[in-house]
C-alpha cells in the first residue's frame, strides 16, 4: 500500500482524480487484422491446434469436391456417351449434361408436357405471394395475406388439376412430381402446421379440462407414431375408415398426414415460447380491459413466437425435407424423379447416380439454408431496440 | 418528518357539515363525507387452496379518497387490491366497484377493468411494443379509439409524466423509473376513475423512488381515487386519507396517516411501525 494522506479533513486527498480522462483509440495490437488472427485462431496452443487441424481437413476435403463438382464436370451432353471417360478420354467428375437433360422432369415429374406452363405459373404465383409474406416492410400485407391464404390456393388448385368448365383440362395427381409436388408438400406443411399448432399448443395450456385432454391426446399421438407409419396409414387404412363411395385424393392423403404431423411439433414448440412469457404480461393486458383473444394476439403470441423463431424454423426445416417420404408411398417427389432418372439406360455412366445426389444435396440446401437465413434476419429485426 | 400544518381530526369518524370544495389536502374525513362510494367490500374471504389469505375484510372507498395499504409480506394487501379489478377472484363476500358489483360475467368484468387502472411492481409493460404503443393499445382495441386520437392522449399523458422524449423507445431502453412512469400513463390513457398501485416503488433504484412518487402525488393532487399498497411512508403522510393497516389477511387498523403514525392502536401496528420507521 502507498502511503498517503488517508485522512479527510482541511487535507486535500492526493490520489483523486480532478477531470475525466478521455476516451483513446486502442494500440494496434488489439485491432487489426493480425490482432483479429491472433485472438481467434492462435490464442492457446489448443486454439492454434484446432486451427491447424481445421486447416488440414479443409486442405484435405475441398481440392477433390471442386474437382469433382466443377473441373472434371460434363456440362453439356446428349446421352451416355458424354459422361464416359472411355468415349471422352479424360477423367470424369459430375454429369451435368444429365441433370441438364432431365430437368423438365425434375421439376414437373410426369405432368403432360403441352400442360407445363400451368406449374410455371404456379410457380410464379407461389414466389409472388411467399415474397409479400416474407417482405415485411411490404405494402398492403393484409390484402397480402388474404392472397396467400385464401386466393393462392383457390388460384392453384384449379390451375394444377384442372378446371374442364374452362377449358382447362384435369390433371390426375398421379402425373404431377419433381420439385412441384414437393414444394406443394412443403408449403401445405408449412402453412397448415403453423396455424394448428398455435391452437394446439393454446389448447394444451387451456383450462377446460376437455380441451387440453384433446390437445394432449392429439399431440401425444402423432409424436408417437413415426412418419412413414403415418404416410402408410393414410395411403392404406385410410379408405378402409370411409365409405366404398368416397375416395380421397393419392397426394391429398399424405399431404394431410404431414400437416398433422408437424402441426404437432410445431404445438409443443410454441407451448415452449408461450411459457417463457411472464404471468405479469397478461396481467397489465388484463388490467388494461383487454379481452382473451386481444390479450392472447397482441400481447403474448407476438412475444412467444419470436422467442421460438429458431425452433419454428428448425420444424420447418425437418419437414421440407421430411416431404421426401412420401416417394415410398409411390408420390413422385423431387428425390423420386431422381431416383427413377438415374436408372435410364439412355444415361447410365459411372457419375450420373453421383451427380444426381449432389443436385438433390444442392436443391434442398438451398431452400433449407434460404429458412435458416431468414429467420436470423427476422430475429434480428424483431430483437431491434427490444432488450429485456 | 415533519405532520401536516392542518390540524387533522384523529378520529375516523367523517363530520357531515363539512364542504368537499373548500377543504385543504388531508382533511379526509370533511372532504370525502358527502362523496359517493367508489369501491366496496363486504365481508370478502378469499383461499388460496387451504391457505385463507383475506378474512372477512370489510373497506369503502369514496371518491376522490387516497388509500395507503401497509402490512408485512403475506398480509393480503396485494391480493387485496387485486380483487378489486378482479385479477384474484374472491369465494365470498360481495365487491362493488363503481356500482358495478363483481360476479363472473364476464362483460361486467371488461367494464370494471376500463374504469380501474393499475400499476404493478414490475410495470408490466409489453416490451414488443414501444412506449407510444404500450399506452395507444388499450384505447385503440378496447375503446376503439382513432389511432390520431389514441396518440394524442397518449401523448399528453406521457408529457404529464414527463417522458414524451422517450415515446418511440421501447421499455427496455429506459430506466426503471422511466418505465414505471410509463406504466402510470398507460394506465392513465384509459381514463380510469379508480388507480390501484401495487407496490410501484419497490422494484426501484433508490434515487428512482422520487420520481414515481412525484408522479403519484400529482395524481392525487388531482382528486383521483387511488388505492396504493406501498411502504412508502413519507407518501402516506403526504398524500394519504387514510392509512390501512393488514395482518393475516385482516384489516387490523385504519385511521388518518396523522393518528396512524403518532397513536397507532394496535399492538401489531405499533410492532409493523417500528421495524419499517427507523
Amino acid at each position: 500500500m502507498t502511503a498517503g494522506p488517508m485522512t479527510a479533513g482541511a487535507q486535500p486527498l492526493t490520489f483523486v482524480r480532478r477531470e475525466a480522462v478521455p476516451a483513446a483509440p486502442p494500440p494496434s495490437l488489439v485491432a487489426g487484422p493480425l490482432a483479429w488472427l491472433r485472438q481467434n485462431l492462435f490464442s492457446s496452443p489448443a486454439n492454434a491446434a484446432m486451427t491447424l487441424a481445421a486447416l488440414a481437413v479443409i486442405a484435405l476435403v475441398v481440392p477433390p469436391l471442386l474437382r469433382f463438382l466443377v473441373i472434371d464436370a460434363v456440362w453439356t451432353g446428349e446421352n451416355r456417351d458424354a459422361c464416359r471417360p472411355e468415349v471422352i478420354g479424360r477423367p470424369v467428375g459430375a454429369c451435368w449434361a444429365f441433370v441438364a437433360n432431365k430437368i423438365n422432369y425434375f421439376i414437373y415429374g410426369s405432368y403432360p408436357i403441352e400442360e407445363r406452363w400451368r406449374p410455371n405459373v404456379f410457380f410464379v404465383l407461389m414466389a409472388f405471394g411467399v415474397g409479400w409474406m416474407l417482405w415485411l416492410d411490404a405494402p398492403k400485407r393484409a390484402w397480402g395475406a388474404l392472397y396467400f391464404f385464401v386466393v393462392f390456393p383457390v388460384l392453384s388448385y384449379g390451375l394444377l388439376a384442372g378446371v374442364p368448365v374452362l377449358g382447362l383440362p384435369s390433371v390426375p395427381t398421379s402425373l404431377w412430381g419433381g420439385m412441384l409436388v414437393t414444394l406443394l408438400v412443403s408449403l401445405v406443411g408449412i402453412v397448415a402446421s403453423l396455424p394448428l399448432g398455435i391452437l394446439l399448443a393454446l389448447g394444451r395450456r387451456s383450462r377446460l379440462p376437455i380441451v387440453r385432454l384433446f390437445c394432449v391426446i392429439f399431440i401425444e399421438f402423432w409424436r408417437g407414431v413415426p412418419l412413414i407409419t403415418v404416410l402408410f396409414m393414410a395411403n392404406v387404412m385410410l379408405p378402409l375408415f370411409l365409405p366404398g363411395d368416397v375416395t380421397v385424393d393419392r397426394l391429398v392423403r399424405p399431404l394431410v398426414g404431414i400437416a398433422l404431423f408437424s402441426a404437432a411439433y410445431m404445438a409443443e414448440v410454441v407451448r415452449g415460447g408461450l411459457q417463457a412469457i411472464p404471468r405479469g404480461q397478461t396481467e397489465g393486458a388484463m388490467s388494461l380491459g383487454l379481452s382473451p383473444w386481444h390479450r392472447m394476439r397482441l400481447i403474448i403470441l407476438p412475444q412467444a413466437l419470436r422467442i421460438v423463431i429458431p425452433g419454428i424454423v428448425n420444424s420447418f426445416i425437418a419437414l421440407f425435407k421430411d416431404t421426401s417420404l412420401v416417394s415410398i408411398v409411390g408420390i413422385f417427389d423431387f428425390i423420386r424423379t431422381i431416383e427413377s432418372a438415374r436408372v435410364d439406360p439412355a444415361w447410365a455412366a459411372p457419375t450420373v447416380v453421383m451427380t444426381g445426389y449432389a443436385f438433390a444435396a444442392l436443391f434442398y440446401f438451398v431452400f433449407c439454408f434460404g429458412m435458416s437465413r431468414y429467420a436470423r434476419f427476422m430475429e434480428r429485426r424483431l430483437a431491434a431496440g427490444q432488450t429485456r | 418528518m415533519a405532520s401536516s400544518p392542518v390540524p387533522t381530526p384523529t378520529a375516523s369518524v367523517p363530520l357531515p357539515e363539512a364542504d368537499p370544495d373548500l377543504a385543504p389536502r388531508n382533511t379526509s374525513a370533511t372532504r370525502l363525507a358527502s362523496a359517493p362510494t367508489a369501491v366496496s367490500l363486504e365481508r370478502v374471504n378469499k383461499w388460496y387452496g387451504a391457505f385463507h389469505v383475506l378474512r372477512d375484510v370489510d373497506l369503502t372507498v369514496r371518491k376522490g379518497e387516497r388509500i395507503v395499504i401497509c402490512g408485512p409480506s403475506g398480509s393480503g394487501k396485494s391480493t387485496l387490491i387485486r380483487c378489486i379489478n378482479r385479477l384474484e377472484e374472491h369465494q365470498a363476500g360481495r365487491i362493488v366497484v363503481d356500482g358495478i358489483e363483481l360476479t363472473n360475467d364476464l362483460k361486467r368484468i371488461d367494464e370494471i377493468r376500463r374504469e380501474v387502472g393499475m400499476v404493478f411492481q414490475h410495470f408490466n409493460l409489453f416490451p414488443h411494443l414501444t412506449v407510444l404503443e404500450n399506452c395507444t393499445l388499450a384505447p385503440i382495441w378496447v375503446k376503439k379509439m382513432p389511432k390520431a386520437e389514441a396518440e394524442a392522449i397518449a401523448m399528453r399523458y406521457l408529457t404529464r409524466v414527463k417522458i414524451p422524449n422517450q415515446a418511440h423507445k421501447y421499455p427496455g431502453q429506459l430506466s426503471g423509473g422511466q418505465q414505471q412512469r410509463v406504466a402510470i400513463a398507460r394506465s392513465l390513457c384509459m381514463a380510469p376513475k379508480i388507480m390501484l398501485f401495487d407496490e410501484p416503488t419497490s422494484a426501484l433504484d433508490p434515487e428512482m423512488v422520487k420520481e414515481v412518487l412525484d408522479t403519484m402525488v400529482g395524481l392525487a393532487d388531482e382528486g383521483m381515487t387511488m388505492l396504493c399498497v406501498t411502504h412508502e411512508m413519507g407518501f402516506a403522510r403526504q398524500v394519504a386519507d387514510r392509512v390501512i393497516f393488514m395482518d393475516e389477511g385482516q384489516i387490523v387498523e385504519s385511521n388518518t396517516p396523522d393518528a396512524f403514525f403518532r397513536a397507532p392502536q394496535h399492538e401489531r401496528t405499533r410492532l409493523f411501525l417500528s421495524q419499517i420507521l427507523h
